[in-house]
């Protein structure tokens, strides 16, 4: 219940801040929003110990059963890790953006996308129904686009916010697809309900296609290699932001898939090879070119891609358990999900401290070039101790948490080498390899962060402005987090325990007790592989640290036509330019072209169809008999129709559409039907009156001047289609299988009161239908009288084009 | 009667579809009137003619004529009434504003 209510008080805030900023615009609407995710990260807080003894909170709306689509809440020990996360650095980033952004920016609407958000990305956590997962998943894209697009009249924020929507939701939706095969297999969409039932299906057809379908979209949300393009080009968003959405949450609701569905997809070679290999190559291309980053936020942006594919590879690693079983031996690989889970919280804290920084730094300096920056320690003291212990948690240094969570990684790695199932013991020798190369390059661009930005020769502002600490609000943030990444160093297990440990019996269901599976995490553990690695790292990477300068020409292999985002590019354009063409091909502009598109299509697949299935049937055995003024009538009206075509007067042409009209009403009398008559009598009178009116105001027609081909193949495609009505006309009369339904309107007396049969069908039993036809009439009214009353305003001709 | 009407009924179709096939823009209208009008008559036909009386409960005895097909058709000439007024106009208007009547004249900006 306080599940549903923490996904719908962000929508519910966001519907109202507006009017709340208008009511108040003395106060800077960001500590009224404040209040929100700090109110949520209580409410979650104080339901931490009972997750952690294993309880879970599971509430159903029903939305629409008749699908099978509920609004299922869920609450237990992985779900809570991302509410933690969501609420809590979305309480630090709206506490930072209230000195960030200033008053004169648009922040009713920033802080509305804000928590249209947060809403979104606690609903993809707590949800347990998979459609409403994916409604949510939607929406944290869209919410991105928005945020990203925040300073709208900067071209690149656009153009950021574009891809990163394209490929986010080309993503999103071929995970749409998968989850509805996972329904076709399972019959279910709630996600409990699957892993329930998972082990009936791993055989079915579809087992590999939505696997891959889902992490297709898991990739594109996680910035994985090679969909990683999107995110560089997203640190146009404000830097807020880009610490809350681009690093701490939305770019890890493909990382929580992942681990959302490790139990159902997990022992499975495909979904390690793809979740790990994927993962790898990720971490190693982001840090590689994290390195030749010049802008510090595009730096944090590529090593963001890389820190989420270490988490995605360690996904993967400990999907290996499923395949084993449980057992002393193997619950080692479990561990790897361990590492990933704990790698997420810390990489959480001291990425979302570093963004800070950089975002401190471009507010106080107006520049994020580590080319043009230096020398900030002294000036701005406080950012510098931010900056430190940011990068090297991330670096993988003690004391700080992500000393130990690389330690862990770097274990689990070593591990893959001595399995020989899904053919690792050929190549499993490569993930230790990948990374420690990866780390090394991590390694040197934090070395990168702290002394291009902070040592050597002091920035000076062209205008000889001082340069000083930015305002302690800005600061508060980012400090707390660096409290976190040295507390959680000092006491890992408070973490361990209280967190990471329910969530890993959320990931391993039944599969071992929870006490095996979040072991004891120690700072010391000897002298061991996993530590001489660090070592080899920090000694690797200070060479080629000092060595920048003379391996960096190593990048100009890489030339940017080749380059991912320049593929996308061109298949952008390729898409667009190519789909203009089609169009323009068939969309002439002609009205004769459309009219004859319908036509050849009523001819091909009426037509065909007709003669293809032997549908031609005819006899004249019920045929009324002829009266010779009946003959007299259907040849005068013969007539009249074929000269419509030659006549050279347009007023012939007129009264001979006149004489069909009227004979139609003749016929009307002959066959029975005398309201008919009537109305058709008055309508046709009025009609001839308004042709005659409109050609007052028209030119003569003169001679159709199209060629000889043009005349012949409308003449062939019309005499096609009379033939085709002819025929068809025939065979429907042949066929009589059904009764005529009209007999129920002959009791019209009893059930309508009236006499006139066809009268008591148009306004009694069909009443709608005629009420609505009258509404079709008030229109056209409306379109005639606004048609000929509208003049043309002088200057608003281009408009009229 | 039937054959005949329905032969009837396919050349004016014919005759309808060679016009609105055409350039011009009131022979365009003038195919839609003829249209329109070839329609009515087979609905009516097809539901079989002259096979009873009229229906009207108090005037005449059963067999009465099949009901449904006129009250379709009698909505049918309102719309198609309401429809060649609107085109009407509009051709009016067109011409106005353009000072043409050829539809090849009027395929916008971007196609001429």
């Amino acid at each position: 219940m306080t599940i549903n209510l923490a996904i719908v008080i962000p929508f519910i805030m966001a519907a109202i801040i507006p009017f709340i900023y208008r009511r108040f615009p003395k106060i800077h609407i960001g500590w009224i929003v404040l209040l929100v995710p700090i109110t949520l990260f209580v409410m979650l807080l104080r339901l931490v110990p009972s997750v952690a003894k294993g309880d879970t909170y599971s509430h159903t709306y029903n939305w629409i059963p008749s699908l099978d689509i509920n609004f299922t809440t869920y609450l237990d020990g992985l779900s809570m890790i991302f509410g933690l996360l969501i609420t809590g650095v979305g309480s630090l980033v709206i506490l930072y953006s209230i000195f960030y952004l200033s008053a004169k920016e648009s922040l009713q609407h920033f802080y509305c996308y804000l928590l249209l958000f947060m809403g979104a990305m606690l609903g993809v956590v707590f949800s347990d129904n998979l459609m409403v997962l994916y409604a949510f998943w939607e929406l944290t894209s869209v919410s991105s686009f928005l945020l990203i697009a925040f300073w709208h009249h900067r071209k690149a924020s656009r153009a950021g916010a574009q891809k990163a929507m394209l490929i986010t939701v080309t993503g999103g939706v071929s995970m749409l697809v998968g989850f509805i095969m996972l329904h076709m297999m399972t019959g279910s969409y709630s996600v409990h309900e699957i892993i329930h039932n998972v082990s009936q299906y791993t055989d079915h057809q579809l087992f590999i296609p939505a696997m891959v379908l889902i992490l297709f979209g898991a990739f594109t949300k996680s910035a994985q290699f090679p969909f990683h393009i999107w995110l560089p080009d997203a640190m146009e968003a404000p830097t807020p932001v880009s610490a809350y959405l681009h690093s701490a949450t939305m770019v890890k609701a493909g990382i929580y898939l992942v681990a959302r569905l490790t139990p159902v997809f997990g022992g499975d070679a495909v979904w390690f090879w793809l979740v790990t290999a994927v993962g790898l190559i990720t971490l190693f291309w982001g840090s590689f070119n994290a390195v030749k980053q010049t802008d510090l936020k595009a730096l944090l942006a590529f090593s963001t891609v890389s820190q989420l594919g270490l988490i995605m590879s360690l996904f993967g690693m400990g999907s290996v358990a499923f395949k084993l079983g449980y057992s002393d031996s193997t619950i080692i690989y479990t561990q790897a999900t361990f590492a990933a889970l704990f790698h997420l919280v810390n990489h959480s804290t001291f990425k979302g401290a570093l963004f800070m920084m950089v975002g401190i730094v471009d507010h106080e300096l107006g520049t994020r070039d580590v080319r043009r920056l230096g020398g900030l320690m002294s000036l701005m003291p406080l950012t510098f101790t931010v900056a430190v212990i940011g990068s090297l948690s991330m670096a993988g240094m003690p004391p700080f948490n992500g000393f130990l969570s690389k330690e862990m990684f770097f274990a689990a790695a070593v591990h893959m080498r001595d399995l020989d199932i899904f053919s690792l013991s050929s190549v499993g020798v490569l993930f230790p390899v990948v990374a420690w190369i990866a780390s090394i390059f991590t390694f040197v661009y934090c070395m990168i962060i702290i002394f291009q930005a902070f040592f050597g020769k002091p920035y000076e502002h062209s205008d000889g402005r001082s340069i000083h600490e930015a305002p302690i609000g800005m600061l508060i943030s980012p400090l707390i987090l660096c409290v976190f990444v040295v507390g959680i160093f000092v006491f890992p297990n408070v973490l361990g325990q209280y967190i990471l440990k329910p969530a890993m019996t959320s990931i391993y269901p039944g599969f071992a007790p929870a006490d095996v599976l979040a072991p004891k995490i120690y700072a010391w553990h000897g002298i061991n592989t996993e530590l001489l690695m660090t070592i080899g790292v920090v000694i690797v990477g200070l060479l080629l640290y000092r060595k920048l300068k003379t391996w960096k020409p190593v990048y100009r292999l890489f030339p940017y036509r080749f380059s991912f985002n320049e593929l996308f590019k061109s298949l952008l354009e390729g898409l667009e330019s190519g789909s203009n063409k089609m169009t323009a091909g068939y969309m002439t502009g002609s009205l004769r072209s459309y009219v004859l598109y319908i036509y050849v299509f009523f001819i091909i697949a009426v037509g065909g169809f007709f003669f293809m299935s032997g549908g031609f049937a005819y006899s004249s055995a019920n045929d009324a008999p002829v009266e010779i003024y009946e003959l007299m009538l259907i040849i005068v009206m013969l007539l009249a129709g074929v000269s419509m075509l030659f006549v050279k007067s347009r007023l012939t042409a007129i009264l001979l559409n006149g004489v069909i009209g009227f004979g139609v009403s003749i016929f009307f009398v002959i066959f029975r039907a005398p309201d008919l008559a009537l109305t058709q009598l008055v309508v046709e009178s009025v009609t001839t009156v308004l042709f005659l009116l409109c050609f007052y105001f028209l030119p003569e027609w003169k001679r159709e001047d199209s060629s000889k081909s043009v005349k012949i193949s409308n003449a062939v495609v019309a005499g096609a289609v009379g033939a085709l009505v002819v025929v068809m006309s025939f065979a429907v009369m042949y066929y009589d299988e059904f009764d005529s339904i009209s007999a129920y309107f002959e009791n019209a007396y009893e059930l309508a009161g009236g006499a006139n049969i066809v009268n008591t069908i148009l306004g009694d039993f069909r009443g709608f239908d005629t009420m609505l036809e009258v509404v079709v009439l008030f229109i056209a009214g409306l379109g005639v009288y606004t048609l000929i009353k509208l003049k043309v305003r002088k200057g608003d001709t281009d408009v009229e084009d | 009667m039937e054959t005949l009407m329905i032969l009837l009924i396919g050349v004016l179709i014919a005759v309808a579809t060679y016009l609105i096939l055409s350039k011009n823009l009131i022979r365009v209208i003038l195919g839609t009137a003829v249209l329109s009008h070839a329609v009515h008559l087979l609905i009516l036909t097809i539901a079989g003619v002259k096979k009873g009386n009229v229906p009207l409960l108090k005037e005449a005895d059963a067999p009465y004529t099949d009901a449904l097909p006129q009250a379709l058709i009698l909505t049918a000439i309102v719309i198609s009434f309401a429809v060649t007024a609107f085109v009407l106009v509009l051709a009016y208007r067109t011409y106005q504003s353009n000072g043409i009547d050829d539809l090849d004249g009027l395929r916008g900006p971007e196609n001429e």
